[in-house]
């Protein structure tokens, strides 16, 4: 039986997604692997679950998308998370630091229309995840590889370590070190394949918190390059404002 | 047998004349040059391209290129990669495996040709490297074909060091600024009222062949007291060294020692450190499958004691503390690497620490290490 993949979107801007139909060169391959069941930007036909492997974009801000990823869940044999948002909450989790309301006030001509959850929250906060794909948005290489993991039944390979091993491994002169460029590189996890300091820019953390994080350790480098104690906060809650949020809070205990 | 030349000079032309010759005879030459803010390694095709009127400013943590009146090409000191980079790459396909319609696996290892390197300005420090990482990596029962394949085509061109950085701590590892054996040709270079000129010394029939296509003279005294002097001169101004102690028997002693939680705190775990090491030389493997299944590549790639994954066994990493990933690191470049190869496995270059972001000094590690010792042994006396 050819293995039936879904792609399903909650509160997101759809670019994780645009990642699988990027995957040119892959995508006839991928068809002639799996059907296609469910994937509303590339088609409106859908298939009934249940699916063997669900690619789960976008965090959860509703009730109503609450509800739904339970539905995903129950449906999927295997389910993966991919990004930012469905794996930290992305950007809007910004709203876990404020008060909703008061934004909804100030946004909507009409707050009362809006329905909405005080927090953006990852998938992995309402059900069991299989595997957390990281990235603002992730990586082409790396969804071809989780895909064809999981269809070989192996793990992926998907390494926990920062962004400097891909650094290194490229050649690329530390943006830090040579430059005094403030860069998220020694805390945030691989997988961009260095993109940003390739560029002589510091990176901005678009894949969260690696395996092994010492904010501690990097916020005073941040602050000598630089950044003052805003700035740094900013830089940290950008794409995976809860991520490193997290670690945030185990400073301040 | 190695041929008995004598010392010459090039000019810079002669330098010009030799890196042609060396394209000219297919050779990949890798050297020196700016790029990105930095003296870094790179294909060269002529030698306008080296780093000529650039110097460096090194410091934990910190390295500023500079520029230097004198237009010296080589009066810099280790930059961000080492030779490594090109002898044993990031990232290397071992053998790769098809299945076929018999539904048997064959399996093709990957030996593709390999470059004739010619290395430009490779430095005393990194000539030690490469003699390191020849053990480690051509020797005993885990010889790396590649990296093998690719040392022996090697052709080497040392430049003796005479602008040690305020990173380097050569001497303390029982090393210097002045070439050991091991070079094809060693330059010197000199830049004073009598101009800009390159004493070199020939240590193998391959270089003394190379030396005789090119244009240059035979070494004048003057010349050749002028390099050894520059040279001499390098030995006494080293930025940093070592506490001159048995360090293997002081990483020994040192395993419970509270400075690993005061350097823990401090370390990012990042990895930079083993990727710049010019001796560090773990991998890993990677399986790449392709979605159809039926096509698998083995790749090689490196890797880092600093990486949770380096030490996972079944159910979690042996070493998850950053204390223990650091103590590994360091407890094995300067003591069990001599259980293991022989040897030390640092050649004091300074690259860990110049290029750690967060400017953590083995140096000052390993003395912060010898005073706990001391402090302890005191201790223990006094009590006693």
């Amino acid at each position: 039986m050819t293995p039936k993949l879904a792609v399903f979107k909650l509160a997101s801007c759809d670019g994780c997604q645009l990642t699988l139909l990027d995957c040119e060169d892959e995508l006839l391959a991928l068809a002639g692997e799996v059907e296609i069941a469910h994937f509303l930007e590339a088609s409106s036909a859908v298939e009934p679950g249940p699916y063997d492997l669900s690619l789960v974009e976008g965090s959860v801000t509703t009730a109503e998308d609450a509800e739904r990823v339970r539905a995903i869940r129950a449906a999927s044999r295997h389910l993966v998370t991919i990004g930012a948002c469905a794996t930290a909450g992305g950007i809007q989790a910004l709203r876990n630091f404020a008060d909703v309301d008061e934004y909804r006030r100030v946004v909507y001509a009409h707050p009362e229309y809006v329905e909405t959850l005080a927090t953006s929250t990852p998938v992995s906060a309402h059900v069991d995840v299989d595997f957390e794909l990281r990235g603002c948005p992730i990586d082409k290489r790396q969804l071809v590889e989780v895909i064809t993991a999981f269809l070989a039944g192996r793990k992926p390979d998907i390494p926990d370590h920062s962004v400097c091993f891909e650094c290194k491994r490229r050649g690329t002169v530390c943006v830090t070190v040579a430059h005094g460029t403030p860069c998220l590189g020694p805390v945030t996890h691989a997988g961009c394949g260095a993109l940003c300091p390739a560029y002589h820019r510091g990176c901005f953390g678009c894949f969260g918190p690696s395996g092994s994080v010492n904010l501690p350790a990097l916020i005073p480098l941040l602050r000598r390059d630089g950044l003052d104690e805003d700035d740094v906060e900013r830089f940290l809650h950008t794409f995976n404002a809860a991520a490193f949020e997290n670690f945030e809070r185990e400073l301040e205990t | 047998m190695i041929a008995p030349a004598a010392p010459a000079v090039l000019d810079r032309d002669g330098l010009n004349a030799l890196v042609a010759a060396l394209v000219a005879q297919g050779r990949t030459v890798i050297g020196p040059t700016v790029r990105d803010g930095a003296i870094v390694l790179a294909e060269l095709t002529s030698a306008d391209a080296l780093p000529y009127g650039w110097g460096v400013e090194l410091d934990a943590g910190r390295y500023r290129l500079v520029p230097r009146v004198d237009g010296a090409a080589f009066a810099h000191s280790a930059g961000p990669q080492s030779w490594k980079s090109y002898l044993h790459p990031s990232r290397e396909r071992l053998w790769s495996a098809d299945r076929t319609s018999e539904g048997d696996v064959s399996f093709t290892p990957d030996e593709p040709e390999v470059p004739s390197y010619a290395f430009l300005g490779v430095r005393p420090c990194d000539l030690r490297a490469i003699a390191i990482q020849d053990r480690v990596l051509t020797g005993g029962h885990y010889a790396d074909d590649g990296y093998r394949r690719r040392r022996c085509k090697a052709l080497l061109i040392a430049a003796e060091c005479t602008e040690p950085g305020a990173t380097c701590f050569c001497v303390s590892t029982g090393g210097g600024p002045a070439a050991d054996p091991g070079y094809d040709l060693a330059l010197t270079e000199i830049v004073d009222e009598d101009g800009h000129r390159f004493l070199v010394r020939v240590g193998s029939d391959e270089g003394a062949e190379l030396l005789d296509g090119i244009p240059h003279r035979s070494a004048d005294p003057a010349t050749e007291e002028t390099a050894d002097a520059a040279v001499d001169a390098a030995r006494d101004r080293m930025g940093r060294s070592l506490p001159p102690v048995d360090l293997r028997a002081l990483m020994g002693a040192s395993l419970d020692a509270e400075r690993w939680d005061d350097v823990a705190a401090r370390c990012l775990t990042c990895g930079n450190c083993t990727m710049v090491c010019p001796t560090c030389f773990c991998t890993t493997t990677e399986e790449v499958t392709d979605l159809t299944g039926d096509h698998t590549e083995r790749w090689q790639r490196w890797d880092s004691c600093f990486d949770l994954d380096f030490s996972y066994l079944h159910g979690g990493p042996v070493r998850s503390s950053a204390r223990s990933r650091y103590r590994q690191w360091l407890t094995h470049k300067l003591s069990t690497w001599h259980d293991q190869f022989g040897t030390s496995g640092c050649v004091g270059c300074g690259r860990c620490i110049t290029w750690c972001p967060a400017g953590i000094d083995i140096t000052e590690e390993v003395a912060a290490l010898d005073a706990e010792l001391a402090d302890h042994a005191a201790y223990g006396t006094e009590t006693d």
